[in-house]
C-alpha cells in the first residue's frame, strides 16, 4: 500500500501531523504524493455495500438523463453551458461509475473524481429542487467526498481543516485559553463606549447560548464584540461556553464524518453542560447546516434534532425585531438600494427565507431581491468549502460570475450576507470582477441604526 | 399462439410488473436509513407527510414547479407523452373487449378517433424527446445506449399497435408484434429505468420528507418546488 507521508488515508489527529501538513506550503509535496496513493478497491465495495443505500442508488439507477439539472448548475451557467458540467454527468462519471465498478478504480480515477467533488460543485443542493426524480447530486457529492476521504484523496486545505477540528474541535488552532482571551479582550476593548457589557462565559441556564464561527475569534474578533453589543442593546440573559463554542465544520465539507460529529458533540455537549433555553449560532450558514441540520444525525439523536432549541442569527434578529428589544431608528435605514444573498444552507435547506425579508423589510428602505431569490437561489459561488482551496481558485472565479451578474441585475451597490461563505465569495468577487459593491453581515448594520436605550449609554 | 400470448403470457407479464413493482418499492423502502439518510423520517411525521405531499403533487401537474415552468416546451413534451402512454392502454376499446372477455368487467373507452390521436401523439412527444437528446449539447452528453433502448421499449408498443390497426393485408404480423412488444415493455419495467413508473413517486416522497422533516419543512412554509 503506498500511503504518502502527509497525503494518506489516515486522519490528522496530531499536532505534529498538521504542523507537518501546514508547513508544505500549498500542499506542493502533498498533491505530489496523491499521485501515487494507492486506492484500496475492496475497502471502497465495503463501504458502498454498506452506505449507499436505496435512496442514492435509485438515484443513480433511475436517471433518465433529461438534463434538467442542466442550467441548475452555477458552474453550468458559468462555464458557457460546458456538458461536462452538467449535475448528472459529473455525477454519474464520478460516484455512478464507482458504484457500477464496486470501486474498482484506480488512482487517476480518484484524483478526477476528487476534482470533480470540490471544484464543479459546492453542494449547494439547487439541482434537486429541478429534476422530476427528486435526485439531489449535492447530498450525493458530499457523500462522494466521504468516500476519497477516506482513500486520502481530499484538497490539502480541507485535510488540514479536519485535522483542526480533531485537534482543536475548532476549524483553526484556538484553544479554550485563546477563545477565552478573546473574549475578554473584547469586552475590554468595548466596556468604556457599553458600560456593563459583558461576554458571560459558561454561565448555567440562561436564555442563549450564543456559538460561533472559529474566524471571528481568529480573525474577526469585532464580530463576536458587535454580537455581545446587540445582545447587551436586547437585554438578553446569555453565555458562551468554553468549550463547544465553535459551529463550523471543515470536517463536513471534506467528507470526514468522524470529524463532523466529533464537532458537534462538542457543541452538545456544552448545551447539556450549561441547559440554556436554546442556542443561538452566528451568520454563518454551513455552520448552522453542520450543527443544527445535519450533526443531529451524526451524533446519532434520533430526533434529528439538537439537545436544545437552535435558532440562527437571523432568527434572533427577526425576533428582536418583532418584541422590540432591537428598535431599529427610522432615519437611519439603508437609503440606497440593496440586496440580500440568500445562504443556501439555511435558506434553501433551512427554510429561513421569509425571516431574511422580514428582517430587510426593517433595515432597509429599497430592498432588491436577486433573481432567482430565496430557496431558488445561486450559491454565492464558494460554498462547500470551495472559498478556501487553493488548487480551486481559478474554478471558483469562474463560477463567481453568476453571482456577479445576479448582484448587477439588481443595481445594488450593497449585499447583505449573513453567511462567512457568502461573505468571503461576495468580497472575493469584487476584488476579480471590480464591479464597485460592498458587503456586510448583519451585526454591524444593525449597530450603526438601532436606538440605545438611555440607562445603557456611558454616562457622563 | 395468440391465445398464449393473450392468456399465459398476458398474466406472466402482468404478474412480473406487479411483483417487480412492490419489490422494488418494498426494497427502497427497507434500503431507507434514518442515520446514513439523516432524515428522520418517523419523528415529526406530520410535517414528513406535508413536505412528501408537496413534493409528489407539485410535480404532478404541468407547471406545477419552478423546473417545469423554466422549461415549458419540454414539460409539455413530458406530459402529453405519458398521458398517452398511460391512457391508451387501459381505455381502448380493444383492450376492454380483452378484459370484458377474460374477466368480465370493462372500462370506460376512447373513441376509435381519439385513440388513434393520443397513439400518435406519443409517438410524436417520443420521437421529439428523442430529437431533444440528439439536439441540446447538454442532454447529449448524457445520453447513454440505455435511455435511447427504454424509449424504444416504450413507443414499439404503440407503432405496432397503431399499424395492426390500420394495415390490414399485415394485420396478424403487426398485431403479435404489438402484443409481444407490449409484454416485454410491462415485463421491463421493474428491471429497467422505466421503474420510476414507481420509484417516481419513492424518490419524490424520500425528498419531500427531507425538506419537509429536516430542510427548513418545520421552519419555512414548505420548499417552493
Amino acid at each position: 500500500m503506498t500511503q504518502g507521508k502527509l497525503c494518506n488515508k489516515r486522519p490528522v489527529n496530531t499536532e505534529e501531523e498538521l504542523h507537518s501538513l501546514l508547513a508544505d506550503k500549498g500542499g506542493k509535496s502533498y498533491y505530489e504524493e496523491m499521485q501515487d496513493l494507492d486506492v484500496d478497491a475492496s475497502e471502497i465495495a465495503s463501504i458502498l455495500e454498506k452506505t449507499l443505500k436505496s435512496r442514492m442508488r435509485t438515484w443513480l439507477e433511475i436517471c433518465t438523463h433529461c438534463g434538467l439539472c442542466a442550467d441548475s448548475c452555477f458552474f453550468f451557467l458559468a462555464n458557457n453551458r460546458d456538458p461536462e458540467q452538467v449535475p448528472s454527468f459529473k455525477i454519474q462519471s464520478t460516484l455512478g461509475k464507482l458504484y457500477r465498478r464496486k470501486g474498482g478504480v484506480d488512482n487517476e480515477f480518484m484524483r478526477m473524481a476528487m476534482d470533480t467533488a470540490w471544484s464543479k460543485c459546492t453542494c449547494c443542493n439547487r439541482c434537486g429542487l429541478y429534476c422530476p426524480f427528486g435526485i439531489d447530486m449535492g447530498v450525493m457529492f458530499s457523500y462522494l467526498r466521504g468516500i476519497c476521504f477516506s482513500q486520502g484523496f481530499v484538497p490539502w486545505e480541507l485535510k488540514i481543516g479536519s485535522g483542526m477540528h480533531r485537534i482543536y474541535r475548532a476549524q483553526m488552532d484556538i484553544t479554550t485559553e485563546d477563545w477565552v482571551d478573546t473574549c475578554r479582550w473584547m469586552v475590554e476593548e468595548h466596556e468604556d463606549e457599553w458600560p456593563g457589557l459583558t461576554i458571560p462565559i459558561d454561565k448555567p441556564d440562561v436564555d442563549i447560548m450564543y456559538t460561533v464561527n472559529a474566524r471571528e475569534p481568529k480573525h474577526y474578533p469585532e464580530d463576536l464584540a458587535e454580537a455581545a453589543i446587540l445582545f447587551h442593546i436586547a437585554g438578553e440573559n446569555w453565555t458562551v461556553p468554553s468549550i463547544g463554542w465553535e459551529e463550523t465544520s471543515l470536517a463536513m465539507f471534506a467528507g470526514d464524518w468522524e470529524g463532523a460529529r466529533l464537532q458537534v458533540e462538542s457543541v452538545y455537549e456544552a448545551m447539556r453542560r450549561l441547559n440554556p433555553g436554546r442556542m443561538v449560532v452566528t451568520e454563518c450558514g454551513h455552520a448552522y447546516r453542520a450543527t443544527v441540520i445535519e450533526g443531529p444525525y451524526w451524533a446519532g439523536l434520533a430526533s434529528g434534532k439538537t439537545p436544545v432549541e437552535t435558532f440562527h442569527y437571523v432568527e434572533w434578529v427577526v425576533e428582536a425585531l418583532r418584541n422590540g428589544k432591537l428598535k431599529i431608528d427610522p432615519s437611519r435605514k439603508i437609503k440606497e438600494p440593496v440586496t440580500y444573498q440568500d445562504s443556501c444552507n439555511y435558506v434553501r435547506n433551512g427554510g429561513l427565507g421569509d425571516i431574511a425579508r422580514e428582517i430587510m423589510g426593517y433595515i432597509a428602505e429599497d430592498f432588491r431581491e436577486m433573481s432567482p431569490c430565496r430557496e431558488h437561489n445561486f450559491c454565492c459561488g464558494g460554498g462547500g468549502g470551495l472559498n478556501g482551496i487553493g488548487r480551486y481558485r481559478r474554478e471558483r472565479n469562474i463560477g463567481l460570475k453568476v453571482k456577479r451578474d445576479q448582484i448587477l441585475a439588481t443595481g445594488a451597490k450593497l449585499v447583505i450576507t449573513p453567511c462567512h461563505n457568502c461573505w468571503d465569495a461576495v468580497r472575493d468577487l469584487e476584488e476579480v470582477y471590480r464591479i464597485g459593491i460592498r458587503w456586510s453581515f448583519l451585526k454591524p448594520i444593525l449597530l450603526s441604526m438601532v436606538e440605545i436605550p438611555h440607562h445603557l449609554l456611558p454616562k457622563e | 399462439m395468440y391465445d398464449i400470448l393473450i392468456g399465459p403470457m398476458a398474466w406472466v407479464s402482468f404478474g412480473v410488473l406487479m411483483m417487480g413493482l412492490v419489490i422494488r418499492i418494498l426494497r427502497y423502502i427497507r434500503g431507507l436509513d434514518w442515520k446514513l439518510d439523516r432524515v428522520a423520517y418517523t419523528k415529526n411525521i406530520s410535517f414528513g407527510v406535508k413536505g412528501a405531499l408537496r413534493s409528489v403533487v407539485l410535480w404532478l401537474f404541468p407547471f406545477g414547479t419552478r423546473s417545469w415552468r423554466d422549461h415549458p416546451v419540454f414539460t409539455v413534451l413530458v406530459f402529453l407523452f405519458h398521458i398517452g402512454l398511460l391512457t391508451v392502454p387501459v381505455f381502448l376499446t380493444a383492450h376492454n373487449i380483452l378484459l370484458k372477455e377474460k374477466w368480465g368487467f370493462s372500462l370506460w373507452t376512447l373513441s376509435e378517433n381519439a385513440a388513434d390521436g393520443i397513439v400518435l401523439l406519443v409517438i410524436t412527444t417520443g420521437l421529439l424527446l428523442v430529437l431533444r437528446r440528439v439536439a441540446l449539447p447538454e442532454v447529449r452528453k448524457i445520453t447513454d445506449a440505455n435511455d435511447l433502448t427504454v424509449m424504444l421499449l416504450a413507443i414499439t408498443p404503440f407503432v405496432t399497435g397503431y399499424l395492426a390497426h390500420h394495415q390490414a393485408s399485415t394485420y396478424g404480423f403487426w398485431l403479435y408484434a404489438h402484443i409481444i412488444s407490449g409484454e416485454i415493455l410491462l415485463m421491463a419495467i421493474p428491471f429497467t429505468k422505466l421503474s420510476h413508473f414507481a420509484l417516481f413517486f419513492m424518490s419524490r416522497v424520500q425528498l419531500g420528507m427531507d425538506f419537509g422533516i429536516k430542510r427548513g419543512g418545520m421552519k419555512g412554509k414548505g420548499m417552493a418546488w
